[in-house]
């Protein structure tokens, strides 16, 4: 199994790199905006499934990271990597205000919480002189990377985009894999004997929220830069539902489940966008499906059908135990 | 007469507008904590039926010919049908799940819900009339009060009344808090407790509508009327809590008037002074208001 997920990893790390060389085929802004938000739902996934806080405000610091890059990008002339770095630290500072406030409360009221707070920050960021109000941020200039590479080219912003989200989800991988990622689990698992263990689960979750935020601010800061464009729908709460969507549909028991979800419901937002209001109607239905029949996902319920068959296999012996499937 | 150096007239008006907004927050929060109560479900999908509630006023008049009394009786009956339909369906198959997949089916039927009438209907407003009787205006010697929004804050605090009366003193509300509390022994004593469920969402989402009747008139009838508002109210709830039922209504008049207040003072913080409110209880008093600490 773990050498089919790697296969699997590879073709398609394979595809991804040779997406420039057939625009005929696809669209690679497209796939880049797909990449924003892969990296999105990982790292929401983080909250999810991983420490099981479910945060209806996630568009938050997805809007910060795209309207900080913005502003420093364009009005201050700030280097284009340095400005996604800056994008992802503010929005990491502020998921660290709002985590702590919001693990006050658990459960359903830390989503109310995380949705009012996010609500405060959309309109923060309708309401500031400098964001362009329903407009948006535009004409954020796309600069060079590291001064050298013109991100002007979409094959080079393509690649670069490529790059940070996998590094970003390379992150992502390594805090669920970590001992912290341990810890994670165990508060979702049983809150009140992780803190009988000793483990001080509020700055946990703190931590866990700004390590999410942080990442959440890179991925909106990607799609401002390739967009040139930091859009007050990045900041609203139905991209914090599309989110959600995304980790429920790809599987939030898993790693890179999201990142499925978040391949298919782009796909999803993009074929269907001739449809105008339709689109709002058939995402909720799909949500709706996802809720009620499907709540492992499509990688949750791969993952379990690969392990049943090999249950039923007969050397199943070997591996029969039961474990937790974190790949 | 001035007060602080804004006239009186306007301090009032302002004070009004709040008091009707308040008693908005008030119907909805109110039907939001019982549903909650029993079904131990946040309905996000509490705005969406306050805007099919203010659509279905709007068509029965429209196609139907009915007058304003009609609507206002009929829409919240017709859309607590639909609650009660959904709850039967769909809904009753998350429960004993974690309370976050109820939040996200509701929420989900919101985007069906608003992107439905937004397909059928576009995104801008339609007019409704406010009804013949209750045009004008009465002078209250301070202020010049339009008839109609003072119905409305009489027909919001009767209507929460009618409901607090409901559940704390008769014997169908003894039976809906013996479920909140411990729903299974209440099975045990014979009382229905699954029809009871059906029905408490239907009251709920039939109090959501009614409000948006009541609202239709005073905001034009569109698909998004609901959504900032139910954003409003988790953070009215969180503030109270969801425990109490006097809690909410108290909470949601109560922000009502503080919001017309900041509208005067502090104009451009009016539409985020309830979020600001809530991060101020969280930091001093996490529970709520009126809330227990929850388990």
């Amino acid at each position: 199994m773990r050498s089919l997920s790697a296969t699997l990893l590879a073709l398609g790390l394979l595809a991804l790199l040779a997406v420039p060389f057939f625009p005929e085929l696809v669209y690679s802004i497209f796939i880049m905006k797909t990449l924003c938000f892969v990296l999105f739902a990982c790292a929401f996934n983080l909250l999810l499934g991983h420490t099981g806080i479910l945060s209806f405000g996630h568009a938050a610091f997805f809007g910060t990271g795209a309207y900080v890059t913005g502003l420093l990008v364009k009005y201050y002339g700030v280097p284009t990597e340095l400005g996604i770095l800056a994008g992802g630290l503010v929005a990491a500072a502020l998921g660290a205000i709002i985590g702590a406030l919001a693990i006050r409360r658990s459960g359903i009221y830390l989503a109310m919480i995380t949705l009012a707070l996010s609500q405060l920050v959309f309109f923060f960021f309708l309401q500031a002189p400098f964001t362009g109000a329903e407009d948006g941020l535009q004409r954020i200039p796309r600069g060079t990377f590291l001064g050298i590479v013109d991100l002007r080219n979409d094959t080079a912003l393509y690649y670069v985009v490529l790059g940070i989200v996998a590094v970003g989800l390379w992150l992502v991988w390594r805090t669920v894999n970590s001992p912290f990622g341990h810890v994670l689990r165990a508060i979702r698992e049983h809150e009140p004997r992780a803190i009988s263990l000793g483990y001080p689960v509020a700055r946990y979750k703190v931590l866990v929220f700004t390590i999410s935020a942080g990442l959440s601010g890179i991925a909106g800061a990607l799609k401002a830069i390739v967009f040139q464009l930091a859009a007050l729908y990045d900041a609203h709460w139905h991209t914090s539902g599309d989110v959600i969507l995304m980790t429920l549909m790809g599987g939030m028991s898993t790693v890179f489940g999201p990142a499925v979800g978040a391949a298919l419901v782009s796909a999803l937002n993009h074929y269907l966008d001739p449809f105008g209001a339709w689109v709002t109607v058939i995402t909720g239905l799909v949500f709706m499906t996802c809720v009620l029949t499907f709540r492992q996902g499509v990688v949750g319920q791969l993952n379990q059908l690969l392990r049943s068959r090999r249950l039923s296999a007969p050397d199943a012996k070997v591996d029969a135990r039961p474990r937790t499937n974190h790949q | 007469m001035d007060i602080l150096g804004i006239p009186i007239q306007a301090l009032m008006g302002q004070l009004m507008l709040g008091i009707v907004n308040g008693s908005f927050y008030a119907v909805l929060s109110l039907g939001l904590a019982i549903i909650f109560g029993v079904l131990k479900i946040v309905n996000f999908a509490h705005g969406a039926f306050f805007m099919v509630g203010a659509f279905t006023a709007f068509l029965l008049a429209q196609y139907m010919g009915a007058n304003y009394w009609m609507t206002l009786l009929l829409a919240p009956l017709l859309v607590a049908l639909f609650g009660m339909a959904f709850e039967f369906l769909f809904l009753r198959r998350l429960y004993g799940l974690d309370p976050i997949y109820g939040l996200l089916l509701t929420f989900s039927l919101v985007l069906v819900l608003e992107g439905g009438f937004r397909v059928a209907f576009g995104s801008s407003g339609q007019p409704f009339a406010t009804p013949e009787l209750l045009r004008g205006t009465i002078n209250l010697g301070f202020m010049i009060l339009p008839l109609y929004r003072g119905f409305v804050i009489v027909a919001a605090l009767v209507l929460c009344l009618a409901t607090w009366y409901v559940i704390e003193r008769t014997s169908l509300g003894a039976n809906l808090r013996a479920a909140t509390e411990r729903s299974e022994l209440t099975q045990a004593f014979g009382v229905n407790v699954p029809r009871l469920i059906t029905l408490t969402y239907g009251v709920g989402v039939g109090l959501a509508a009614f409000a948006g009747v009541l609202a239709a008139p005073i905001f034009h009838v569109n698909p998004a009327m609901g959504s900032s508002l139910v954003i409003i109210i988790f953070a009215v709830v969180v503030i109270g809590g969801l425990g109490s039922i006097m809690g909410a209504i108290v909470t949601g008049l109560g922000l009502g008037v503080v919001e017309g207040f900041t509208r005067v003072f502090y104009s451009e913080f009016s539409s985020t002074i309830v979020f600001l409110v809530m991060v101020l209880v969280l930091l001093l008093r996490p529970a709520g208001l009126f809330g227990r600490e929850e388990g």
